[in-house]
C-alpha cells in the first residue's frame, strides 16, 4: 500500500514537472514578454533591450526555466508585470478566495449530489426520480450565466435579499465576501449537483441490480442494510472520480461564474493577466491549476483504492 | 424418507409488459409441489423460464416481472403475497439460495467471513458470541481448507470454485428446510464441478432438505436428482423419476434434448433440435413445441394439451405420449471425425512457447527480458491437412492462447509455427501476407461480442469477400448469400443485424465470414460454448459438413471433452500450457493414459442416471505452471516421486501416434484405467 502510494505520489510529481515545462515553453513561443507588456508603445530599441537586461530576459530559455521552476518550488512565483508586486502575494490573495467559494460550494454541492443521487437511484422511474433526474439535466445544460443572471435578477434586484455581486476587494478578509458569496455557491452547485448526481444515481442502479444486491435480498437483508452495507460502499465509487473531477474545475478558478458576480478568484484575475499581457501571472496560475488537478486526482486514486479491496489487494491471489 | 409438501407452486404465471402494452407470460400455470427430503431437477434451455421460478418459489420477481395468476406457497403460505418482514425471515432461514455465478454474488467490498456472520445474524439461530466459532465450521462443512484464511479474504480473493463454497457455506448458515440451487456448477472447470456437485448431493443426502437444482446441464441433474421437471417456453412439460426423464422421456422435445447432448462414450455427432423456442406471448392456442415437433398433429394446434398424469408415473404435457417413444434419444452411426488416411502436415508447432509476462518499463530500458515461465511452452503438434484436432483443458490450459499464436494474435516467445510448405509463419499479422491471412481463419466464442452490432449481415460477410477476393457489386451479393446458403441461412439475413439473430444464427454468421475467406485452416475457440445444446448440436453438424465439403483443416478448442469427441480425428489435452497427451481421439478417449486426462475423464458428467464422477485430482487453483518438470505435478494422484518436480517428462509412445508425457513407464499408465461406476449408494471415491 505504502509502496503504491509512493509510486503514485513520484507519479504526480513528474506529471507537474512535465506540464510546467510545457507551460514554460508554451508562453515563450507568444510572440512579446513581459517587457513588451511593461513597456507598452515604447518597446523598441534600447529601452526594450535595456528592459530585458534588468529582467534577465536576455539570458537562455532553459536557464530562465530552471530559475522559474527553482523559485516555483520555493513558493517565489516571480514579479507580476503589471504591477511589480511580488505574484505568490497577488496570485495567494485570489487563491484563498477561489477556496472559499470552492469550499463552500463543495460543502453544500457534494452531500446535496450524493443524497440525490442515491435516492434517484433507489427510486428508479418514480415520480420523484423523475421530477429530480429532470431538473437535473436542466441544471446540467443551462449556462452558468443564464442561472446567474436570473438569481441576481429574482434574489438581489427584485427580492433584494442578497447582494448581486461581491464588492469586496481581493484582499479583503473572508468575512468581507458574506452574503455576497451566496449566489455564485448556489450557481456552482447547480451545475456540479447535476453532474455527480446524475453519475451516482447510475451506478446505484446498477449496483442494485447486480447480483450480490439480489443475493443479499434472497439471504433475508433487510432493505436498509442492503442499501447501506452492500449497495452504497460499491455505488459509491464511480463518484469519486466525479468528484474529483469537479473539485479540480472549481479550484482551477470558474472564470465565468467569477466574471459574473465580479467574485475576485484565480478565474478572475487570470482574465485580468491575459488582458494585461501580464505572462508570468498567466503562467504562476496555469501552474497552480495543473498542480491542484494532479494532487485532486492522486487523492481520489487513493481513495478508490481505499474503499475498493479489488484495488487494494494483491491480484495474484486471484486466477 | 421424503416428507411433507414444503414448497408448493400452484398454477402460477409470471409476465412482463411487452412494447404493445400486452402481458407476456414467461412462466405459463406451472404447478410444481416439492416434499422435504426431495431433490427436483428443473431442466430447459435459455428462456424456458427456469431461472424464474426458482425464485419465484422464494417470493422473488425479477425487475419488471408481475404475477398474473397463482401462487407460490412454501409451507402453506403464499410468498409472493407476503409483508417483507416475514419474508426476510423466510428467505435464508427456511429457504436459501445457492446462486450460479458466485464471483458476482458475493458482495465485493465485504470479506467472506462477515457475509457468512450477517447470515448468522439475521436468522437467529445462533448466540453472536458463537459466530467466529459457526463460521469456521460452515466453511469446513463445504470442505474448504484453512477455514481462518478464508473468512479473512475478499470474495475475489478465491477462486471460483472457492467462491462456490463460500455460497454454499452461506446457504447453509440460516440452517434452511430447503435449498434453491440456480446453475451452481455452470462456469467452473469440470473437475471443480465434480467435487462441487459430489458435496451437495452429500449435502442432500445428510440433512434431508427440500432441494431444487436448476440447470441446463443434465449431466449435473442425473448425479443429484431423483426427480426431473423439463421446461419448455415457460411451461413444464415433462415431470417424472430421474432415470425415467434420463433415458427414456415420454415427450418429444424431452426426447430431443437428449439426443442433442454430445457423450463422452459415443463419437457420433448428437443430433440437432431444429427451430427454436417461442418468445414470450408467441405461443399460439395449441401446444408451445408444436413448430418443432416430429409427430405433432393437426389437433396439437387447435389446443393447448393440459399436464396429465402418465401411468408410470409422472405428468407430460403432451396430447400423444404414447408415440414420442418413436423419436430417438440418441444417434448411433455417422461419425462425426473422418477417420482415415490425412495429407501432408498443414501447421507444425514446434516447441512452442507462449508468453504474457508484460515488460515492466524498467526491463524495457535496460532491455531485460521479461521474468517469470511462460504460460504456453514445449507445444508439439503437427496438424495434417484435412485433419480436426481437438485442445481439451481447463481454464488456463492455454488451449485459446495457441490459437491466438496461430492467429497472428500473439507472438510466440519460443520455438516456431511452420505453415504448409512456405516454412516459418511470421509471428504477428502485420507481417504475414494477405494469402496466409486468408488460410487461416479464427470463429470466436461470442458471436456477440465477434460481430459489430452496427453492420448487417451483408457487411459483416463482404469484408472477407472485398478484401481477399477484390468482389464488389453483383458478384458480391451473390456469393454472400451462396456462403449464408452454405451455413443453412437464406438470402433474407443479408439485411439484418446480428440483435436481431438468435444466438445459434448469429454463430452461423460467425462462421460464414470465416469461411468466406475459403480458408484451408479454421480455428474454433469455444465456438458452442455460449450456445443451448441443442443449438450447439446444429452447429456442429454444420461445421461437419462444412469440412467434409471442402476439406478444411480445423483446430477445435473446447472445454467440453463430449464436444471435442464428437468432431475431432485427434485430441491434445493441455494443462497449464503443456502438453500432457495427444493421440487419436478414439485411442485418448478409450484408453486416458496420463494422470490428468484421467482425472479428466473422470470428472465428466453424463446425462445418465446413477452415473458417477471418479474424483481423482484435488481441485486446488494453480497460478501459474511450476517452473520446471511436470506441469500437473501439485495434482497428480499418481506421482511417481522427486523426478516430477525436477525433470520434464519423457514423451512416451503408446502406438498408432498416441504420445504421453509422463515419467511413468507405459506399461502402467495404459493398465490403470478409470472405471466409472454406476451404482446409485455411498460417496464416489476418491482413489
Amino acid at each position: 500500500m505504502l509502496r503504491i502510494f509512493i509510486r503514485r505520489l513520484l507519479l504526480g510529481i513528474a506529471t507537474v514537472a512535465i506540464v510546467s515545462g510545457i507551460i514554460f515553453a508554451a508562453v515563450e513561443a507568444l510572440p512579446g514578454d513581459a517587457c513588451t507588456a511593461i513597456l507598452q508603445r515604447d518597446a523598441s530599441g534600447e529601452r526594450l533591450v535595456n528592459c530585458r537586461r534588468e529582467l534577465g530576459l536576455d539570458r537562455p530559455a532553459v536557464t530562465r526555466f530552471v530559475e522559474w521552476a527553482s523559485g516555483a518550488v520555493r513558493g517565489d512565483l516571480g514579479i507580476s508585470a503589471h504591477n511589480n508586486k511580488p505574484i505568490a502575494l497577488l496570485v495567494g490573495d485570489r487563491l484563498k478566495n477561489t477556496l472559499l467559494l470552492a469550499g463552500c460550494s463543495l460543502a453544500l454541492g457534494i452531500p446535496l449530489a450524493l443524497f440525490l443521487g442515491v435516492l434517484t437511484g433507489l427510486r428508479r422511474d418514480k415520480a420523484s426520480d423523475l421530477a429530480l433526474s429532470t431538473i437535473a439535466i436542466f441544471a446540467m445544460t443551462i449556462p452558468e450565466f443564464v442561472t446567474a443572471t436570473v438569481l441576481i435578477f429574482v434574489f438581489s434586484i427584485w427580492l433584494g435579499w442578497v447582494p448581486g455581486i461581491v464588492t469586496a476587494s481581493a484582499s479583503s478578509p473572508l468575512s468581507a465576501f458574506f452574503p455576497g458569496i451566496a449566489l455564485p455557491v448556489i450557481v456552482l452547485t447547480m451545475v456540479m449537483t447535476a453532474h455527480i448526481m446524475r453519475t451516482v444515481r447510475s451506478s446505484v442502479i446498477d449496483v442494485m441490480n447486480s447480483d450480490y444486491v439480489q443475493m443479499a435480498t434472497l439471504k433475508g437483508v433487510p432493505y436498509r442494510q442492503i442499501v447501506l452495507r452492500h449497495a452504497l460502499p460499491n455505488a459509491l465509487l464511480p463518484a469519486i472520480n466525479v468528484i474529483a473531477l469537479t473539485v479540480g474545475w472549481l479550484l482551477g478558478g470558474v472564470v465565468v461564474v467569477e466574471k459574473v458576480f465580479n467574485y475576485p478568484g484565480l478565474g478572475h484575475y487570470m482574465i485580468d493577466a491575459i488582458s494585461d499581457r501580464d505572462l508570468p501571472v498567466v503562467q504562476a496560475i496555469a501552474l497552480i491549476v495543473a498542480t491542484a488537478y494532479v494532487g485532486v486526482n492522486l487523492a481520489a486514486d487513493l481513495l478508490a483504492m481505499a474503499f475498493n479491496p479489488r484495488l487494494r489487494t494483491l491480484k495474484a491471489r486471484s486466477p | 424418507m421424503t416428507g411433507d409438501v414444503l414448497i408448493d407452486v400452484q398454477n402460477l404465471s409470471i409476465g412482463f409488459k411487452g412494447r404493445s402494452g400486452k402481458l407476456l407470460p414467461v412462466l405459463r400455470n406451472i404447478d410444481l409441489g416439492v416434499r422435504r427430503g426431495e431433490t427436483v431437477g428443473i431442466v430447459g434451455e435459455s428462456g424456458s423460464g427456469k431461472s424464474t421460478l426458482a425464485l419465484a418459489m422464494m417470493g422473488y420477481l425479477k425487475h419488471g416481472l408481475r404475477v398474473i395468476s397463482g401462487q407460490s406457497l412454501f409451507g402453506g403460505n403464499d410468498l409472493l403475497a407476503m409483508p417483507a418482514r416475514e419474508l426476510q425471515r423466510i428467505r435464508g432461514g427456511k429457504i436459501a439460495l445457492i446462486p450460479q455465478n458466485s464471483g458476482q454474488s458475493l458482495s465485493p467490498n465485504l470479506r467472506v467471513g462477515a457475509q457468512l456472520a450477517e447470515s448468522l445474524a439475521l436468522h437467529g439461530k445462533v448466540a453472536p458470541s458463537a459466530f467466529p466459532q459457526r463460521v469456521t465450521e460452515l466453511l469446513q462443512q463445504v470442505r474448504l481448507p484453512d477455514p481462518a484464511a478464508i473468512a479473512s479474504r475478499y470474495p475475489h480473493e478465491l477462486s471460483g470454485g472457492q467462491q462456490q463454497r463460500v455460497a454454499i457455506a452461506m446457504a447453509l448458515a440460516g440452517d434452511p428446510e430447503a435449498l434453491l440451487l440456480d446453475e451452481p456448477t455452470t462456469g467452473l472447470d469440470v473437475t471443480t464441478q465434480a467435487h462441487i456437485l459430489e458435496l451437495l448431493s452429500d449435502i442432500a443426502a445428510r440433512y434431508s432438505k427440500a432441494m431444487v437444482y436448476v440447470s441446463h446441464d443434465l449431466g449435473a441433474i442425473a448425479r443429484v436428482c431423483s426427480r426431473v421437471v423439463v421446461m419448455y417456453a415457460g411451461e413444464i412439460i415433462l415431470d417424472g423419476g430421474a432415470a425415467t426423464v434420463l433415458t427414456n422421456p415420454g415427450h418429444p422435445y424431452a426426447r430431443g434434448l437428449l439426443a442433442s447432448i454430445p457423450r463422452l462414450a459415443n463419437p457420433s455427432l448428437p443430433l440437432a433440435l431444429e427451430g427454436r423456442p417461442p418468445p414470450p406471448g408467441g405461443v399460439g392456442p395449441g401446444c408451445s413445441f408444436v413448430e418443432r415437433c416430429a409427430i405433432a398433429e393437426a389437433a396439437c394446434r387447435a389446443e393447448r394439451p393440459g399436464l396429465q398424469p402418465l401411468l408410470a408415473g409422472g405428468r407430460v404435457r403432451c396430447r400423444l405420449p404414447e408415440r414420442a417413444g418413436s423419436i430417438p434419444t440418441r444417434r448411433d452411426g455417422k461419425p462425426g471425425s473422418a477417420s482415415g488416411s490425412f495429407g501432408e502436415p498443414l501447421v507444425r508447432l514446434s516447441n512452442l512457447a507462449i508468453s504474457y509476462a508484460r515488460q515492466s518499463l524498467v526491463d524495457q530500458l535496460l532491455g531485460r527480458k521479461p521474468q517469470g515461465v511462460p504460460t504456453v511452452d514445449r507445444v508439439d503438434i503437427d496438424i495434417r491437412q484435412g485433419e480436426v484436432v481437438g485442445l481439451v483443458g481447463e481454464s488456463g490450459s492455454g488451449k485459446s492462447t495457441i490459437l491466438k499464436a496461430i492467429a497472428g494474435l500473439v507472438a510466440p516467445a519460443g520455438g516456431e509455427i511452420t505453415y504448409d510448405r512456405s516454412g516459418a509463419l511470421p509471428a504477428t499479422v502485420e507481417h504475414r501476407r494477405p494469402e496466409q491471412l486468408r488460410d487461416i481463419q479464427l470463429i470466436f466464442q461470442n458471436p456477440d461480442e465477434s460481430l459489430n452490432p452496427r453492420h448487417t449481415i451483408e457487411q459483416i460477410l463482404a469484408q472477407p469477400l472485398q478484401l481477399y477476393f477484390g468482389l464488389s457489386g453483383d458478384a458480391l451479393r451473390e456469393r454472400s448469400i451462396g456462403i449464408l446458403e452454405r451455413v443453412r441461412l437464406g438470402a433474407h439475413y443479408l439485411d439484418r443485424l446480428p440483435s436481431q439473430l438468435s444466438g445459434g444464427e448469429k454463430q452461423r454468421v460467425a462462421i460464414a465470414r470465416a469461411f468466406a475467406a475459403e480458408p484451408k485452416l479454421v480455428l474454433c475457440d469455444e465456438v458452442t460454448s455460449a450456445l443451448d445444446v441443442s443449438v450447439q448440436a446444429a452447429v456442429l453438424d454444420l461445421l461437419d459438413q462444412l469440412r467434409r465439403d471442402s476439406g478444411t483443416t480445423y483446430i477445435f478448442v473446447s472445454h467440453d471433452l463430449a464436444v471435442v469427441r464428437a468432431l475431432s480425428d485427434r485430441v491434445a489435452v493441455l494443462y497449464q500450457g503443456r502438453l500432457c497427451e495427444i493421440g487419436p481421439a478414439a485411442a485418448v478417449y478409450s484408453r486416458p493414459c496420463h494422470p490428468y486426462t484421467e482425472a479428466l475423464m473422470g470428472a465428466v458428467l453424463e446425462p445418465e442416471p446413477g452415473a458417477r464422477p471418479v474424483l481423482m485430482a484435488e481441485d486446488i487453483m494453480e497460478l501459474s505452471p511450476p517452473p520446471k518438470g511436470c506441469p500437473f505435478q501439485r495434482r497428480c494422484h499418481r506421482k511417481v516421486g522427486p523426478i516430477c518436480e525436477s525433470t520434464t517428462p519423457p514423451q512416451q509412445d503408446a502406438g498408432a501416434g498416441h504420445v504421453i508425457h509422463c515419467h511413468m513407464p507405459i506399461e502402467d499408465l495404459a493398465s490403470a484405467q478409470i472405471v466409472r461406476t454406476w451404482d446409485n449408494a455411498g460417496p464416489p471415491h476418491v482413489q
